[in-house]
């Protein structure tokens, strides 16, 4: 008998192995990724920079030192500063605080608005279906740039209502996802198990059909981060987003136009900021479509 | 394949209809009187009461729509407020210096894109599949506005190699016929304007282009490695037939189908990136055009700018669905 246990060791273990959850696999294989790694770290280094960043800058945003206007960076002011005499390092850490601000909250906005619309679509289906649909065909007929300068001329130039026109362009995206993914769960056993048993409606597509339609909308969340960053910075960019003297960094380009044969720094460093970021995200939404769901891949 | 394309014409009229009424609402939308905000605050209760008239504001909403797809079907634009000139006459310009800057960006990231891929595919984990997927990477995430910056100040400024701005030479300017300078000094014989031209495109093509090339390259690299796995590639291989006769004649033929998609919808996009790349370069297209109206509170040039360049990028993709079916006739459509 004593001799068996020690065999029998390996064979009681193997049944932990399969059981390893869905997420911890996917943290496994995400880890396994050096590109996602690389963009995990730099999205975390931008998050740092966005929340402890403006504590440890020297000069303030709109702190104004004539005297000192478009110097070349140098080891008091790191990034040179702008027309204004500005320092351009602190105005890029707070601008990524603006930035990520603006692609949180938007793509958060247009998971939920385009999570519930997806959900009701796909659940009921026919002509409710059919309606939501064509709305997502219409809002995607338009080039996503397009469509949100056409809704901040509506709404008047600022970032606030940037970040409401990134959102909404957005939708769809989110909506199409969702409603695709539910299409497929509420074939699974589960969903006819539960409602045989009268679960309700609303229990249903919350409790059971929501958080299994997930995966794909954390994949597209992080890369649509991305791109709002860079629709934000675009729109800014325009006139269109954030106003002066919002150290936003499509603003903070567009105001360095300008000085592009003088003072290129005020140039360069904003806009390798979005770069930065950008790549960040988009490695990472990559990593994790892998991680978590390869058939996304392609 | 006539009845596939007479129900997706089917299909597009209640997104067009959609669509004409996001742009309606530009106006209709503003919040508080639009004809007050359009004028600004200083203007006379005359003139907003005019212009209310003769936006047709006065009219209920369902009214205004009606008038508004009326004018629509006849080619009725609006009048922009600005030049005092209808919207439908000023456009070709603008429209022609839009097309051209995007398929010349659209060419150059199709040829550089798909080589790219194709290449790197074919010597998988080489340098240049490593360097050529990084460059692909960093291109993904390459905000246009500050590439269009970026190129500028190295070619434009540092370098003084190319024309950083506008779209000819303002003391040597082309004599236009159709608006599509290239083609214009081409049929006038211009070589020297034909040249110019094609100076003034080099860098805000090549800044359009550059994200729809790196995704290019990217589709094109996975969907040539799938390809390339499979058995009639290696058995063509076996044949002892060439390997860039391989590659190039039966690999591509089979992966170039994605690669369509990315192509398609990318072309679309490109009209997006337009505005931006236009106002950088001062390339005076559409994307401008839209862009100094928003200036001057122009909304119906902000409307029909927006309108005509959704109503081609919903084109394009129709073409594109009807090309799969021409490349692939495997694919049906029921």
């Amino acid at each position: 008998m004593t001799q068996i246990a020690p065999n029998a060791a390996p064979n009681a273990k193997a049944p932990t192995d399969q059981t390893v959850g869905p997420w911890k696999e996917a943290w496994r294989s995400f880890r396994k990724n050096k590109i996602a790694v690389v963009g995990a770290i730099i999205v975390v280094f931008f998050i740092l920079l966005a929340f402890i960043g403006p504590l440890i800058v020297s000069q303030g945003i709109n702190e104004q030192q004539l005297s000192q206007r478009l110097q070349a960076p140098s080891a008091e002011h790191w990034f040179g500063t702008d027309d204004f005499g500005r320092d351009i390092f602190s105005r890029v850490v707070h601008g990524a605080r603006l930035s990520l601000m603006v692609g949180f909250l938007s793509v958060i906005g247009s998971v939920i608005v385009g999570s519930l619309l997806g959900i009701i679509a796909g659940y009921y289906g026919r002509f409710v279906d059919t309606v939501i649909s064509r709305l997502f065909d219409i809002i995607l007929a338009f080039p996503s740039i397009l469509l949100a300068i056409a809704i901040v001329s509506i709404l008047g130039p600022s970032l606030k209502n940037a970040l409401i026109a990134i959102g909404i362009i957005n939708i769809p995206n989110f909506g199409r996802l969702i409603r695709s993914k539910v299409l497929s769960v509420k074939q699974e056993e589960y969903i006819t198990a539960a409602k045989a048993i009268g679960m309700s409606d609303k229990r249903l597509l919350f409790s059971h059909v929501l958080p299994n339609s997930m995966t794909p909308v954390i994949v597209q969340g992080t890369l649509a981060i991305a791109s709002a960053i860079i629709e934000a910075a675009a729109l800014g960019f325009l006139g269109l987003g954030a106003q002066a003297p919002q150290p936003e960094w499509g603003k903070m380009l567009a105001d360095a136009r300008i000085y592009l044969i003088n003072a290129p720094w005020t140039m360069i460093f904003p806009g390798l900021a979005i770069m930065l970021t950008v790549l960040g995200f988009n490695l990472m939404g990559d990593g994790l479509r892998d991680a978590l769901d390869p058939k996304m891949k392609n | 394949m006539l009845r596939y394309i007479g129900r997706r014409l089917l299909q597009l009229i209640p997104v067009l209809l959609g669509m004409t009424f996001i742009v309606f609402l530009i106006i209709r939308a503003i919040p508080g009187d639009p004809a007050q905000v359009i004028l600004g605050q200083q203007a006379t209760k005359e003139a907003v009461a005019a212009l209310r008239a003769s936006l047709g504001l006065d009219n209920p909403w369902y009214i205004q729509y009606f008038h508004y797809l009326g004018d629509l079907i006849t080619g009725d634009l609006g009048e922009s407020m600005r030049t005092k000139t209808p919207v439908a006459d000023e456009l070709w310009p603008y429209l022609a210096a839009t097309l051209e800057l995007s398929l010349c960006a659209m060419i150059l990231a199709v040829i550089i894109g798909v080589n790219a891929g194709i290449i790197s595919a074919w010597f998988q984990n080489s340098w240049f599949d490593y360097a050529a997927m990084i460059i692909a990477l960093i291109g993904v995430s390459m905000p246009i506005f500050w590439l269009g910056l970026m190129g500028q100040w190295i070619f434009g400024i540092q370098l003084d190699f190319l024309p950083t701005s506008g779209r000819e030479d303002p003391r040597n300017p082309v004599n236009p016929i159709t608006s599509l300078y290239l083609i214009d000094t081409l049929i006038q014989g211009r070589f020297d304007q034909f040249i110019v031209v094609l100076q003034h495109l080099i860098l805000p093509a090549l800044a359009l282009a550059t994200i729809p090339m790196a995704i290019i390259a990217r589709m094109t690299r996975s969907s040539m490695l799938e390809v390339m796995r499979s058995d009639y590639v290696r058995t063509a291989r076996s044949k002892g037939q060439k390997m860039f006769f391989v590659v190039y004649k039966h690999a591509l033929k089979n992966a170039i189908i994605p690669v369509l998609t990315v192509i398609g919808l990318q072309t679309g996009l490109l009209l997006g990136g337009a505005i931006l790349t236009e106002t950088i370069f001062s390339w005076p297209g559409i994307g401008r055009y839209i862009y100094d109206a928003i200036g001057f509170r122009d909304y119906p040039v902000i409307q029909s700018g927006i309108l005509i360049v959704a109503f081609i990028f919903i084109m394009i993709n129709l073409v594109v669905d009807i090309l799969y079916s021409i490349i692939d006739p495997r694919i049906k459509y029921n």
